[in-house]
């Protein structure tokens, strides 16, 4: 098996085709909510990350951020901000000073409604900067499957080329596993070459076992990624949901040989919480797992914070915002 | 290391604390330190130092005073001295005290941590996100109970000046264990910390200085183990608490025995840690990781005997190997590591010459790839398979990072392969089940129980074992206990109490009479036996009359008695309701033959008729009082950790060896055969020597009040000799010896081979007629052991 590396190319991997819906791998699936948060408080106290590891580490994650905007008063002209940042996200000196002006550093995607993709594909011109698209009734879902599937072939003829769909949460709550499944897979098929993210929105499943579960039927039916949530459910992206999915994203591949990647998403907005991401993924998938085409943050204000990190690492003092050029 | 690099690889990098401060506090004392007695640092009499040095680096800390025999006197001479003062100061003000010690731990919290991860080799994370926090929750606990010792403890009282001896493995934990909870009750305190491990204790001192507690109330002692020695043996110290290895536990309470120095041990252990198959298995490897890879698996309770149920034994130890590899193991001071250094070499060579036998016996060694840092005492994660119970590393404490996996193939197996052990501290349970979790939990003979989490502590919960893991809690209100003594013992008496003969004894003696000759057996098993030596033994009353024949019991009859109280399962699992109802059924029962109870007192004591009734009705009475205890006396749902059940226990100890009184013949019988057997105890009474036919007779009561057999067994005959077999008998988990001064030595003297729970009372007699003395909870609690179940909750 390839060993994947910062290469922004999805080549080296094989993509998940998925595999028939079986409800005896995830059937018994029963995670202990406080040994999981046990692991999850003392993860951060077990590993650090400092000086030039730091720095290196808080540029891995800036690569791997879909640089993301989805609210309602989204125009032509902070999408064009939004992509303009995406292609420069760190000045210039701070990478000179890091000797990674010649890495190629960029976000790993731009994220975007489907009315903005078109502003967005203007914008990132030939940057082989993927857009992905919120879709499928994005955030709440509860829109008829036939209107999902027409969302997502819209966006991929518009320019996406990754799709982060949302799941029906009533599937999960009733425990309509199979019908999750058909779900998920008709979106996969009407992704077609298009990269299709998974959201889950764990702040809406009501219990450990079952985002488990969800994780299971979503990558069974063929997920590029599994996505914690949408941004808008009042519970974001914890350390501990996270765990519970990239565990079952390791039992997934040990089963199937296919390698499903991880994106959390909602309140990541500080360099350390980016950091404590990055440790879990080390931790529980390895390295293979530490790169854009297997993991993802969905943020939006994260950059900003790395930025003045990073130039702390630079010169010793601590930043200004207002030092970084907005996006 | 360049960026680029590290962008490529996302290795780790070094994540260093600074020791800057603890160096300065090292040379604040010129690395060179003194005792700390009556307030002051004091040079040892001895004038000999040796060196604590830092396990990842071998480099030399500090020199340490070794204290001698002088240093000992002058050490234990001002914590008597300071004790009067302390204890008058009143609850408040020692409130007060223990409050400042834990505000000044936090305000100290970093440099504590520091300096303990540099003195023991453990990693930072551990020292400054378990150790040093449980240190001031401790601290802040016991300030709470010192507040309440005069409301809450009122009956109990301070036990004096107590010797305090710590391990190496938790040098500040142990010292928080064992000094917050001593001063809290009143007590002056003499602590030695480890030899390894002393810096933090001395730092403690400074502290002490700080805040201005009084002079002497606070010791610290350094020095190897001959100063422990000598602090156990001295005459003016009133209790040890001693935490450490099984052996030198038997020693001191050998050292101890007879001495009426209370006692409380904290030995090691051999824990299981046991997983269901429908356990979160990925959740199990990290409770893996806490439970033996924790302070390199250097923990009395570390989880080393891993029982896996067999259907997913093969599933587990892959995760676990998965494991191992990605731990990390560096110095104690990089923050970015699982695992730092063994205490010392000779700890070292411990670990590797057990790890050989496991390999020589024929069991599977695994191994993470990676190797260790070279330059300090460090052993890898290891992990063991192909186990049996039979291997030495299965049976043997190793007190390193080396798990032992075995598997079981039902619920019944799981808890036999469990208790397979001398030891008992803990045991950690892994299940989704919680009907299941709760069955197991109460089966496995240990003081703690952790469901789905291990190693989890609180100030609030007590701590301690079952069997050779030792006896006494630390934590909660049972270790309170420890450090306090009843009110009521000062009206023990030295002579046992007296009754009023009457002028002239009438002939009422059987062998007088003309009626039919009765035959007093013994009663084993809810039978009535003859003695296995086929002796008898005569009978005279205090006025030397004829009463009758006893059997003379012997080591076979002890024997069986012990065989058949193990064979009654069904009395200690029967509700407090079912418990009362056959303790009534007792009570009535006597009550019914009152006058012939009361007559077989005055055959065997020539008292009046009316004090013999006083007898058996306070007996009535006291039978009256457990009964109403039994479903009375529970246990505790404490105040530990969030989202967390943590229930105190008490449980039965399990077969128990009762040496009654000789005086107060029926009496003397109740009140110590009942309250033990209300606690779910099936006993082996061995009853009043010179006037056992209370005792005998009452066999037929017990059989006509649904007494199940076994539960409780009398084998008469002499007293010393049967219970230096009980005693000394390997099956029997607690025994209470009512008697002489030498002969409670005895007992406590054989009791340590196997860390039998005695009691005894050095010669000092009860007046079992008056209540304060002769009955109540003190009882009960002597005759139960606390087990703290911890069950998280969370869905």
């Amino acid at each position: 098996m390839n060993k994947a590396n910062s290469n922004k190319t999805n080549s080296h991997l094989k993509r998940n085709e998925g595999i028939p819906f079986d409800a005896n791998l995830f059937k018994d699936i029963n995670i202990n909510k406080s040994a999981v948060e046990r692991r999850a408080a003392t993860l951060s106290g077990r590993r650090s990350v400092k000086k030039q590891w730091q720095a290196a580490w808080l540029l891995k994650a800036l690569s791997c951020i879909d640089l993301t905007t989805l609210a309602g008063d989204d125009t032509k002209s902070n999408v064009h901000r939004l992509c303009a940042k995406a292609m420069s996200p760190v000045r210039h000196d701070l990478l000179k000073a890091m000797e990674m002006d010649n890495a190629n550093i960029t976000v790993a995607a731009v994220c975007v409604y489907h009315n903005l993709i078109a502003d967005a594909v203007e914008a990132l011109g030939d940057s082989n900067i993927p857009i992905a698209a919120v879709s499928t009734g994005f955030p709440a879902g509860n829109i008829p499957l036939k209107e999902k599937i027409k969302q997502i072939e819209l966006s991929v003829a518009a320019g996406a080329s990754e799709i982060d769909i949302v799941i029906s949460r009533n599937l999960v709550l009733e425990s309509n596993w199979n019908a999750l499944y058909d779900e998920v897979a008709a979106c996969r098929k009407a992704c077609g070459e298009a990269h299709m993210k998974t959201i889950l929105a764990t702040g809406e499943i009501p219990t450990y076992s079952k985002v488990a579960k969800a994780s299971w039927v979503s990558m069974m039916a063929g997920s590029d990624f599994i996505k914690t949530s949408t941004g808008k459910e009042s519970v974001n992206a914890t350390i501990p949901i996270s765990l519970v999915m990239i565990r079952a994203i390791r039992e997934y591949h040990e089963l199937t040989g296919y390698k499903v990647g991880f994106k959390p998403a909602g309140g990541i907005s500080k360099a350390k919480q980016a950091l404590n991401w990055l440790i879990l993924i080390k931790e529980e998938l390895g390295n293979e797992w530490l790169n854009p085409e297997l993991f993802r943050f969905g943020a939006s204000s994260l950059l900003g914070d790395i930025e003045r990190q990073l130039e702390h690492y630079v010169t010793g003092r601590y930043s200004a915002a207002f030092r970084h050029p907005m996006a | 290391m360049k960026i680029k690099e590290i962008y490529e690889t996302m290795s780790y990098g070094p994540a260093p604390e600074s020791a800057d401060e603890v160096i300065q506090f090292l040379d604040s004392h010129n690395k060179k330190f003194k005792l700390f007695i009556n307030g002051k640092w004091t040079k040892p009499s001895s004038n000999e130092y040796f060196e604590t040095i830092n396990p990842c680096t071998k480099e030399v800390l500090a020199k340490i005073p070794e204290a001698n025999e002088a240093d000992v006197n002058k050490a234990v001479t001002a914590a008597k001295k300071a004790l009067p003062e302390w204890v008058n100061i009143g609850a408040h003000k020692r409130a007060r005290y223990l409050y400042a010690l834990a505000r000044q731990i936090q305000k100290h919290s970093r440099l504590f941590a520091v300096l303990e991860s540099l003195d023991n080799g453990k990693p930072i994370r551990e020292t400054r996100d378990v150790d040093v926090p449980i240190v001031a929750r401790h601290f802040y606990h016991h300030a709470g109970w010192a507040q309440l010792k005069d409301s809450e403890l009122k009956d109990y009282k301070e036990v004096g000046v107590i010797g305090q001896i710590i391990p190496w493995n938790f040098p500040l934990m142990m010292l928080a264990w064992k000094i917050a909870p001593a001063i809290a009750m009143g007590n002056t305190v003499v602590l030695k910390p480890a030899e390894f491990t002393p810096l933090t204790a001395l730092l403690f001192a400074e502290i002490c200085q700080q805040i201005g507690l009084p002079n002497g109330v606070i010791n610290i002692i350094t020095g190897h183990g001959k100063t422990g020695a000598t602090l156990v043996d001295h005459k003016e110290v009133n209790k040890i608490a001693f935490t450490g290895s099984t052996e030198v536990g038997k020693i001191i309470r050998r050292a101890t025995a007879g001495t009426s120095k209370k006692l409380s041990l904290e030995l090691g252990g051999k824990s299981p840690f046991i997983v269901f198959e429908d356990a979160d298995l990925d959740s199990v490897v990290e409770g893996v990781v806490d439970a033996i890879w924790f302070n390199q698996g250097q923990v009395c309770c570390a989880g080393s005997r891993l029982l896996v149920q067999e259907s997913i034994a093969d599933k587990l130890y892959k995760k676990v190997k998965a494991r191992m590899e990605t731990l990390r193991m560096g110095n104690a001071l990089d923050k970015s590591i699982d695992m730092g250094a063994v205490v010392a070499p000779i700890q070292l060579k411990t670990i590797t010459d057990l790890v050989k036998q496991g390999i020589d016996e024929g069991s599977t060694l695994w191994q993470p790839s990676w190797s260790c840092p070279k330059d300090g005492y460090y052993y890898p994660p290891t992990l063991f398979t192909d186990v049996t119970p039979s291997s030495t590393i299965a049976q043997e404490e190793i007190f390193g990072p080396v798990l032992v996996a075995m598997s079981f193939r039902s619920h019944k197996e799981a808890v036999k392969l469990a208790n397979n052990t001398r030891y008992g501290l803990a045991c950690s349970i892994w299940t989704e089940n919680i009907n299941l979790a709760l069955d197991i939990a109460p089966q496995i003979k240990a003081g703690t129980a952790w469901i789905n989490c291990t190693n989890v502590f609180d100030a609030a919960a007590g701590f301690g074992g079952y069997r050779e893991s030792g006896f006494g809690r630390e934590g909660g209100i049972e270790g309170l206990y420890e450090y306090l003594k009843p009110k009521a013992d000062e009206l023990l008496s030295g002579e046992p109490i007296k009754v009023a003969k009457k002028s002239a004894s009438k002939a009422m003696s059987n062998g007088q009479s003309v009626g039919i000759d009765r035959t007093s057996k013994m009663y084993i098993g809810g039978k009535q036996t003859r003695p296995d030596g086929g002796y008898s033994t005569v009978v005279k009353s205090s006025n030397g009359d004829y009463v009758g024949e006893v059997s003379k019991g012997n080591r076979k009859d002890i024997r069986n008695a012990v065989e058949a109280a193990h064979s009654n399962t069904s009395w200690e699992g029967k509700t407090g309701h079912a418990k009362a109802q056959v303790l009534y059924y007792i009570a009535e029962n006597l009550a019914i033959r009152r006058d012939e109870f009361a007559n077989r007192i005055v055959q065997m004591t020539n008292q009046s008729k009316s004090s013999a009734l006083e007898e058996v009705d306070i007996s009535i009475d006291r039978i009256y009082y457990y009964a109403a205890m039994a479903d009375k006396y529970d246990g505790k749902v404490h105040h530990t950790i969030h989202s967390n059940v943590t229930l105190a226990m008490p449980e039965a100890i399990g077969v128990m060896g009762i040496v009654c009184p000789n005086e107060s013949p029926l009496l003397g019988f109740i009140s110590t055969v009942i309250p033990v057997i209300t606690m779910g105890n099936n006993v082996v009474v061995i009853p009043s020597e010179s006037m056992p036919f209370s005792a005998t007779d009452f066999y037929q009561i017990l059989e006509t009040s649904d007494v199940p057999a076994g539960t409780v067994n009398i084998v008469t005959g002499s007293k010393e000799e049967l219970a230096e077999v009980l005693a000394k008998h390997d099956d029997v988990d607690g025994i209470w010896y009512f008697g002489t001064k030498e002969g409670s030595k005895n007992v406590e003297l054989l009791s340590a081979d196997n860390m039998k729970r005695t009691w005894v009372n050095y010669g000092k007699y009860r007046n079992w007629l008056d209540k304060t003395q002769g009955e109540g909870t003190m009882f009960l609690r002597q005759a139960s052991q606390i087990k703290n179940i911890w069950i998280p909750y969370g869905e």
